[in-house]
């Protein structure tokens, strides 16, 4: 199962080398990673997106949390949460398909932010399910390029 | 104002306020500073001949005193040649602090002459490290490496210092405490699940205690013997925790696992619960994870919760110091006392009675065996035993008499070719009083063989005892057993040197042993000497241990379950 974890380290060089040697040495995969500082910038939060059942997950997590620079590991999963990732897509478009994918943005509530002579640029925030939803009804499009984000995530309430 | 001191100063007053009394190393261009203050130090330091040796130096005297070991080299080649010692620490949860110079903070991330990214290079096999980049930080960061390396599941952590960090001048003020917010481990278990154990222990019909270094560790060996005491339930004891219970009392089941006895291997697979304390399910212990004891339920109890479900899933987890939740276990064994499980332990000494520890006699040749035996029968479990890694290594444990913890020194998680001769040394220099052996082989004895020149200079009376079976005899084993006879690459008849005119050309004494009539009353005049020695013991070059778990096996298959005899 696809489990969101986040893991608050001491904001310093070389957490995110601990945390990726980590994965690697123990033979854990990460599907996405992101970094950044938290609302204390002496802290930066990594929220990882990693597949296992619920004995790897265990592992993973109290492998974190063994590292001496990690404060905190919380697995989202079972919480209320939400997540989000975001994506930049480019494109490309005729002066015929133009508008058709400029109304797929307009549904998934996807911005353009580029408009070239034979492109698109697009952004959108959403969950993975959505981005990949969007990503595949621009496929016949023809995607030039695609940049996506790591998944970052936070509890409700 | 407080005065400001160098750098180096600064280190070692902050390594005589942690109590470092030696410290093992190797000089170079980045440690100038550090060997300038060491120079007129109070702190000893002993001089090694190749930096492998200063770390194995210092576990060695970390594992026999309990304190944490201190280890010293420059950059680059000086750094990479500790990292063997470092890793052999590593797994097996030595307290050791390596310092290391580096080159100066400008000339970081330049390949610059003997720059190399320790700290990079030693992250999977430190518990944590430190790369120090301004002086202000040194002291603090002394602290916090001792506290981190000595606490919780103790392991080596590595200090890097860039040169200019050294000359570099900072008020000198060491903190009386540390608190790392994110490092707290956890040291009272549990008393629910603490509880909770005491109940299955109290339903079993077929328990068995599996100790694990974690027990050495916490010192906890005494609490270990009361808690049997009490309980009268069977203990084996990993590599790492010979001693921790007497080896030949009556509950003893020895060691179990690839070359355990074959009483311990059948009680674990016919237990019906494994109390499992400071031990990790090594594969050499459990062979297959999927049909190690396929009957038991298992009571898990370590300080690093990592460790639990981590190879066995486990019923009753309990995280805490082994010695705290052993204390409060008896506890609740007094309050609550057991029934003696009286048929399992008629069962085990029925084990014990048809698979004893054996081996071939014979008057011509010295077995190893033999050897072990002899050595056993005259120090009579009062000197502490190293070993190396191989067939020595295993019989050293099979055949030694382990009466305390701390007196069995041997790399088991690594299994360190090289590791025994010169954590003698350090063995020897924290217990100075003590007969300090190295059982070795041909093989691992010339992975550090350099280290004769170290202790004839400080004149550390270590005594070597060298099973020369003239092969790499643990692959050679396998080689017999697994490929067909096909002796790729261990034999080394007539390719050795002759390890007593080696040690005499050191100036250190070389006696050899050939037959089993004249061991005793050479190894005698080795114990005897007031300095170092080598003892060449030719010893029957194809002897196996037995019994052998295959890797991967189930314990309740072996070969050899009867020394091989049957074969
Ligand atoms: C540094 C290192 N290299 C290789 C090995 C693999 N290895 C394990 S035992 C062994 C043979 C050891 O030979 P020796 O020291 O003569 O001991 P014996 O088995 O003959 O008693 C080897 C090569 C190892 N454990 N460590
Ligand atoms: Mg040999």
């Amino acid at each position: 199962m696809r489990h969101i974890i986040s893991v608050i380290v001491d904001n310093k060089p070389g957490e995110l080398v601990r945390i990726a040697g980590l994965f690697s040495r123990r033979g854990f995969n990460i599907d996405s990673l992101a970094v950044g500082e938290t609302e204390n910038s002496a802290f930066s939060r990594i929220t990882l997106v990693v597949t296992g059942d619920d004995q790897v997950i265990e592992q993973i997590s109290k492998q974190l949390y063994k590292l001496i620079d990690t404060y905190k590991v919380v697995d989202l999963t079972p919480l209320n949460h939400i997540d989000r990732e975001m994506l930049l897509v480019k494109v490309s478009v005729t002066p015929t398909t133009r508008s058709e994918v400029i109304e797929i943005a307009n549904v998934f509530r996807a911005k353009i932010i580029d408009v070239g002579d034979k492109s698109l640029v697009t952004e959108i925030t959403g969950d993975s399910d959505k981005i990949e939803g969007f990503i595949s009804l621009l496929r016949r499009f023809g995607i030039m390029e695609m940049v996506r984000t790591g998944t970052v995530g936070i509890a409700r309430g | 104002m407080t005065e400001k001191l160098k750098g180096s100063k600064i280190l070692i007053e902050s390594l005589k306020k942690e109590n470092v009394d030696h410290i093992f190393g190797y000089p170079g261009g980045t440690v100038l500073e550090i060997y300038d203050e060491l120079y007129d130090a109070e702190i000893k330091h002993y001089l090694v001949r190749h930096e492998q040796a200063a770390a194995h130096a210092a576990d060695g005297y970390a594992r026999s005193s309990g304190k944490v070991g201190v280890c010293l080299a420059t950059s680059g080649p000086g750094a990479t040649n500790l990292v063997t010692g470092i890793a052999t620490a590593y797994m097996d949860s030595t307290p050791m602090v390596a310092i290391t110079g580096n080159v100066s903070t400008w000339l970081i991330g330049k390949d610059s002459f003997q720059e190399a990214d320790i700290t990079g290079i030693t992250m999977p096999i430190t518990k944590h490290n430190f790369l120090v980049k301004d002086v202000n930080d040194l002291a603090v960061t002394v602290k916090k490496a001792f506290h981190i390396a000595r606490s919780g599941r103790p392991g080596p952590v590595l200090i890097d210092i860039p040169k200019d960090v050294t000359a570099n001048k900072a008020p000198f003020i060491y903190p009386d405490e540390v608190d790392i917010p994110s490092y707290r481990p956890t040291i009272k278990g549990s008393i629910k699940q603490i509880k909770s154990a005491i109940d299955l222990i109290h339903k079993a019909e077929r328990p068995v205690i599996l100790a694990g270094g974690g027990i050495v560790a916490a010192n906890a060996s005494e609490e270990l013997r009361q808690f049997v005491e009490l309980s009268q339930l069977p203990v084996a004891s990993t590599l790492m925790a010979l001693g921790a219970y007497p080896y030949n009392g009556p509950l003893s089941l020895k060691m179990p696992g690839m070359h355990g006895t074959a009483f311990a291997n059948h009680a674990i697979h016919e237990a019906d619960l494994l109390i499992s304390i400071g031990m990790r399910f090594d594969d050499r212990i459990t062979g297959k994870l999927s049909t190690f004891a396929p009957k038991a339920k298992i009571i898990h109890i370590d300080i690093d919760p990592a460790e639990i479900g981590k190879c066995m899933p486990t019923l009753v987890p309990i995280v805490g110091d082994a010695r705290v939740v052993l204390k409060d276990m008896i506890h609740y064994l007094i309050e609550n006392p057991l029934e003696p499980k009286k048929a399992w332990l008629a069962e085990i000494d029925a084990l014990k009675a048809k698979f004893p520890l054996q081996y071939k006699r014979s008057d011509e040749f010295i077995n190893p065996q033999f050897a072990v035996e002899t050595i056993a029968k005259m120090t009579a479990g009062q000197a502490i035993m190293c070993t190396d890694v191989g067939t020595h290594q295993m019989w050293s444990a099979q055949y030694l008499d382990h009466q305390n913890p701390r007196q069995f020194i041997s790399s088991g998680g690594l299994g360190t070719m090289g590791f025994g001769f010169p954590a003698a040394m350090g063995v020897q220099v924290a217990n100075p009083d003590k007969l300090v052996i190295d059982i070795t082989g041909d093989g691992s004895i010339q992975m550090n063989i350099q280290e004769l020149s170290t202790v004839a200079n400080y004149n550390l009376p270590v005594k070597v005892i060298i099973l020369n079976n003239r092969y790499l005899g643990m692959v050679r084993q396998w080689q017999e057993l697994f490929y067909n006879n096909r002796y790729s690459s261990v034999d080394l008849e007539g390719k050795q040197p002759d390890f007593v005119k080696v040690a005499q050309a050191y100036d250190v004494m070389g006696l050899r042993a050939s037959t089993p009539a004249e061991l005793p009353g050479v190894l005698e005049k080795a114990f005897a000497h007031n300095g170092p020695v080598f003892v060449d013991v030719v010893v029957n070059r194809e002897e196996n241990v037995f019994p052998m778990v295959p890797a991967g096996g189930v314990l309740n298959k072996m070969i050899g379950e009867k020394g091989g005899l049957e074969l």
